[in-house]
């Protein structure tokens, strides 16, 4: 039947000839095969067996099977297009944390050097207010410690200058005065 | 070869012979030619799509995306052409286009005194498209009910011209099963009446003594030929699966 018989050349027409013969469809060979209506039947019979059982086969079966694949790989790949999607997120989280970390970090360790100044500072001026006034103490010590001895000292004096003066007046006199009278006498003098 | 012309008439190859008498309640359902060659077609489109799927791998092997591609393809082809709902009609034109694709891919491999193209008989191209306006007649009306001929008024037009207009959408209507099976009956019987025809004329011009020069030249043209008919074959079913389509847009949507 087919084209290429003929391209074959003419071996291929002879078996043409014996295939031919030995079928059976001879029987209406005057019509035009496609026209023949005694071909119908059988053309039909078999026609609906054959796309009944194929479109049975198809939506039962091969469809399912192929959209199930096709069905399953979509959602593997939102799936896992989902799970990159979220793990940006998570990333760009992370990122603002960290961020967020380091700027905190960063003005903490101001406030930890400012307070820590601020506590240094305040400890050298306690210490400088004690020393102060430890200082003030031995300042205030001294002077007293000098006004004593001056005191003293001119206590001294007054008896040194009674007895020379009463050493004096006998060596003068040649009489003995009461020191009384000589410290009234230079009291008043 | 000039001696038995008549075994190479352009015609014989669409013959049916019997191969298997079969009665069935009085009905003729031999197994024919042309049974046989829808058998080995089912037989390809189930084979094919099962074992081409047998991994079901997520990383599709090569014929297992052969079959993805053919799927993607006409479900695509539903989805423009019908919308979402029409998806329920998925298998149906699924199983239309492999079979119309398959049976004429068929008829184009060569057997000496075999080849036969299913579908290059009005018989069987009648019945698909009879099968699909019987579909749309019937779920129309399933989903319609006679508001389903509302599509033979066209909206918008003046009453005037509706008793001309009516007549002319229902003409439309009822030549749709008729252009849909005598475009793929014609479109493969013409196609393969001029391959031989072609074809013949190479043995003739062969067997012709000093023209046999010339034989190269239809030679030629059954080779270009045959390349267009591949084209032809896939086209037709293609356009098969659209116009079943397009005409079950109407059976879901109703009228336009």
């Amino acid at each position: 039947m087919a084209e290429t018989n003929k391209i074959g050349g003419a071996d291929g027409a002879h078996k043409d000839v014996h295939t031919s013969t030995g079928a059976h469809g001879g029987s209406a060979e005057s019509k035009f095969p496609p026209f023949n209506t005694e071909t119908f039947a059988p053309q039909l019979v078999w026609l609906a067996l054959t796309f009944t059982l194929l479109y049975v086969l198809m939506s039962r079966i091969a469809l399912p099977r192929i959209g199930e694949v096709i069905e399953e790989r979509r959602e593997r790949i939102q799936r896992d297009l989902d799970t990159a999607e979220r793990l940006k997120s998570d990333t760009d989280k992370a990122l603002a944390d960290y961020e967020k970390a380091l700027s905190d970090a960063r003005s903490n360790a101001g406030a930890i050097a400012r307070e820590t100044r601020d506590k240094l500072d305040a400890k050298v001026a306690k210490r400088q207010a004690v020393v102060d006034a430890e200082i003030h103490d031995r300042i205030a010590d001294a002077e007293k410690r000098i006004q004593d001895t001056r005191t003293k000292a001119l206590a001294s004096v007054d008896e040194i200058a009674t007895d020379v003066a009463g050493a004096v007046v006998k060596q003068l006199i040649d009489s003995d005065v009461s020191p009384a009278d000589i410290r009234s006498a230079l009291s008043k003098g | 070869m000039a001696a038995d012309g008549h075994d190479h008439s352009p015609i014989k190859q669409f013959e049916i012979k019997e191969l298997v008498p079969i009665d069935l309640f009085g009905i003729d359902a031999s197994l024919t030619n042309s049974g046989a060659y829808m058998l080995v077609g089912l037989g390809l489109i189930f084979g094919f799509l099962y074992f081409s799927t047998g991994g079901r791998s997520l990383v599709p092997t090569r014929l297992q995306s052969i079959s993805e591609l053919i799927y993607e393809f006409v479900a695509n082809t539903v989805r423009e052409n019908v919308g979402p709902k029409g998806m329920q009609f998925f298998p149906l034109v699924f199983s239309l286009f492999m079979f119309v694709l398959v049976v004429n891919l068929l008829g184009m491999i060569p057997i000496p005194g075999i080849t036969f193209t299913v579908t290059s008989h009005i018989a069987v191209t009648a019945a698909l498209a009879l099968l699909v306006i019987s579909i749309v007649i019937i779920y129309g009306l399933y989903k319609h009910g006679l508001g389903f001929f509302g599509l033979f008024v066209p909206s918008g037009v003046p009453a005037v011209l509706l008793p001309i207009l009516v007549p002319i959408e229902i003409i439309s209507f009822i030549s749709r099963p008729i252009s849909l099976s005598v475009r793929l009956f014609a479109n493969m019987l013409a196609g393969h009446i001029a391959l031989k025809i072609f074809a013949g004329f190479v043995g003739l011009l062969l067997g012709a003594g000093f023209w046999a020069l010339l034989a190269p030249l239809p030679l030629a043209l059954t080779v270009a030929l045959t390349a267009l008919e591949v084209l032809v074959a896939v086209l037709q079913a293609y356009v098969f699966a659209v116009l079943t389509c397009i005409y079950l847009n109407d059976a879901v949507h109703g009228a336009h």
